[in-house]
């Protein structure tokens, strides 16, 4: 009994000592794999579709813009996996291809709008008075503009094209993660070592940075993975209203709203093959996501 | 509570104030206007173009056109159509009965749908129930509704060889033939956002039966569905009630897409078009009254927890 505990303790002295942070990461990632089967689900999905869209040129059977004009979409085969459409380009080359769209338009705009927001939401917390009320208020007419209104307005203003939309879908993010970022902020200014700090004539940014940024990380990680999922659907709403990305641009949108709808009833492949790679890349980054909300947030922590 | 209630109303103004402002900004930066996109084809003399300007107004000062433009407000008049030339309110009219009826109708189906699973899910956690909830629910969050509608056509298409319908009938006129019209997006749209709720729902019942009283009332030998339904339930349904009223507001201007696919004339189409034509006049007005929706059901959203929760006073 006392020589178990002997040897717990000294695995435990052990481990510690040699603990490193890519171990401490190893480990990590193993308890999420052995805690949260779903996740696990949801990473693989991620994995793939990021391994799909680098080696898109690899794997590819075809290049997305290369095919034999045939004016109409031909069924699936040996040839064409899941057929072609009516330029005779082969749908499953370009749905690896807008993978790549798909994800830089998500990762992009989520990162920069969650960022944008964390930013204004920890300034807002430290400052406190005037600077956070007028925060507060520009994010209250940014938050009850109806997200695609903001959307349209900004490609109407812009003109479409895979930068533009990246913009038309941060700026909606911003308003929502600067508020949640706030709340969480508001409640770590008030905490003794923000106060410590301050009277040692530590400058606001670096208390801002260095305190108060890692202490709100948790809902910015949180939003941000949340909004991975939300982004990709809304480029691909937005490219399938002609609103997003151009031709001859590969995005699962927009062969949605050409091919899928033209021949919806002759060639219904090319309507469900793209909608699937939507609904599969989405559910990829929710499932990742909800689990790591679940691993992050203590108050959710089911025992 | 008056005090309460009258502050919150005129707290409605600056936000309300900021929305308008801001559309009218973005509108007149946006390049294009009416007059522009209707002679984009074929020569017109400048003379015929600058007419018709003047004629519209859009000669005028910007800032002469923005006290046009509040003023209108204040007497609830925004003017007319550039396009069509006939009152906004008036376009308006009609369809924002049907987005009012489809957003009620999502909004019936997503709460029957989410409340019941939800609850189920949390009572059965991390069994093969919770894990069957939790992936239908996050699976409808990642389907697109506008590809789940264009399934339900294809679907139906092939099976009853239904079709969009092409003429709108108003519940009043034909109440069959009108749910039978709305029931196919608001299935599609209601799916997607019951999603929303029931996971809004199971988190919030799992936090709810980890508290003192559950376990007070299962010791006394409630049965359980008692303790589910008055201790769990109840108390679990503040923010389950805040996700459905604002995505309610969502719906309601959020339809877009939808309306698309389904053919249904509602405001989500109106404003697409409206910004397309570059009809200042319409499109203010839309965004107004899409911000109102969402801050006028935040405030109802507010005042309903009072009432579900005796223990929030407002002074």
């Amino acid at each position: 009994m006392s020589a178990a505990a002997h040897s717990a303790e000294e695995i435990a002295r052990r481990r510690y000592l040699e603990d490193t942070s890519a171990r401490r990461f190893r480990r990590a990632v193993r308890d999420f794999i052995k805690r949260r089967p779903l996740g696990t689900i949801g990473a693989v999905i991620i994995i793939v579709m990021i391994l799909a869209a680098a080696f898109a040129d690899v794997v590819a059977p075809y290049r997305p813009d290369e095919g034999v004009f045939t004016g109409l979409p031909l069924a699936p085969s040996l040839e064409h996996l899941i057929g072609t459409d009516s330029y005779g380009f082969d749908v499953f080359s370009r749905l690896l291809y807008g993978a790549r769209t798909a994800l830089l338009v998500g990762f992009t705009s989520s990162l920069v709008g969650s960022t944008i927001g964390l930013v204004l939401g920890v300034v807002g917390a430290y400052f406190g008075g005037k600077t956070d009320e007028t925060i507060q208020r520009v994010m209250d007419v940014l938050i009850s503009f109806p997200l695609i209104v903001i959307a349209i307005a900004v490609i109407a203003a812009l003109g479409p094209g895979t930068t533009n939309v990246i913009v038309a879908i941060t700026v909606p993010f911003i308003p929502r993660v600067s508020r949640v970022v706030r709340a969480s902020g508001l409640a770590v200014v008030r905490m003794p070592y923000i106060e410590a700090a301050r009277s040692v004539g530590v400058r606001a940014p670096r208390i801002m940075f260095r305190h108060m940024v890692p202490n709100v990380f948790a809902p910015y990680l949180i939003m941000l993975t949340a909004f991975l999922g939300q982004a990709i659907l809304l480029e691909a709403s937005l490219s399938f209203l002609g609103l997003g990305v151009v031709e001859p641009e590969p995005a699962w949108g927009l062969m949605l709203r050409g091919q899928g709808m033209t021949f919806l009833d002759q060639a219904p492949w090319l309507a469900i093959a793209p909608g699937v790679a939507i609904s599969l890349a989405v559910f990829g980054f929710n499932l990742f996501g909800d689990s790591l909300r679940d691993a992050l947030d203590p108050k959710l922590r089911t025992a | 509570m008056t005090t309460y209630v009258i502050g919150r109303l005129l707290l409605m103004i600056p936000t309300l104030l900021g929305v308008a402002i801001l559309t009218f900004v973005i509108m007149r930066v946006v390049p294009g206007d009416v007059v522009a996109l209707r002679y984009a084809q074929g020569a017109v003399p400048q003379e015929v173009i600058d007419k018709e300007r003047a004629q519209l107004g859009l000669d005028r000062p910007m800032y002469v056109q923005f006290t046009d433009f509040m003023t209108g407000i204040v007497r609830l008049d925004f003017g007319q159509s550039l396009w069509t030339d006939r009152p906004v309110m008036d376009e308006i009219g009609g369809r924002f009965g049907i987005s009012l009826e489809l957003a009620i109708l999502a909004t019936l189906i997503a709460t029957s749908l989410a409340v019941p699973l939800g609850v189920l899910a949390a009572v059965k956690q991390d069994t093969w129930v919770d894990y069957v909830i939790r992936v239908v629910s996050i699976g409808g969050l990642a389907l697109p509704s506008f590809w789940l509608g264009i399934m339900t056509i294809l679907l139906l298409v092939v099976i009853f060889q239904w079709a969009p319908p092409l003429i709108f009938k108003p519940f009043w006129e034909d109440p069959k033939e009108n749910l039978a019209q709305l029931i196919w997006p608001a299935l599609a749209v209601g799916y997607r956002y019951s999603a929303v709720a029931t996971r809004m729902t199971r988190s919030s019942v799992l936090e709810v039966l980890r508290e003192d009283y559950v376990r007070t009332a299962r010791a006394k030998g409630l049965r359980e569905v008692l303790v589910i339904v008055r201790h769990a339930l109840r108390n679990s349904l503040l923010p389950v009630v805040t996700v459905i009223s604002l995505e309610f507001a969502f719906l309601f201007g959020g339809l877009v897409v939808t309306e698309q696919v389904f053919n249904v004339n509602g405001l989500g189409k109106l404003i697409v078009d409206a910004v397309a034509h570059r009809d200042y006049p319409l499109v203010q007005a839309l965004v107004l009254i899409f911000s109102f929706v969402f801050v006028f059901v935040n405030f109802i959203v507010d005042l309903l927890y009072g009432v579900l929760d005796p223990r929030i006073r407002y002074a």
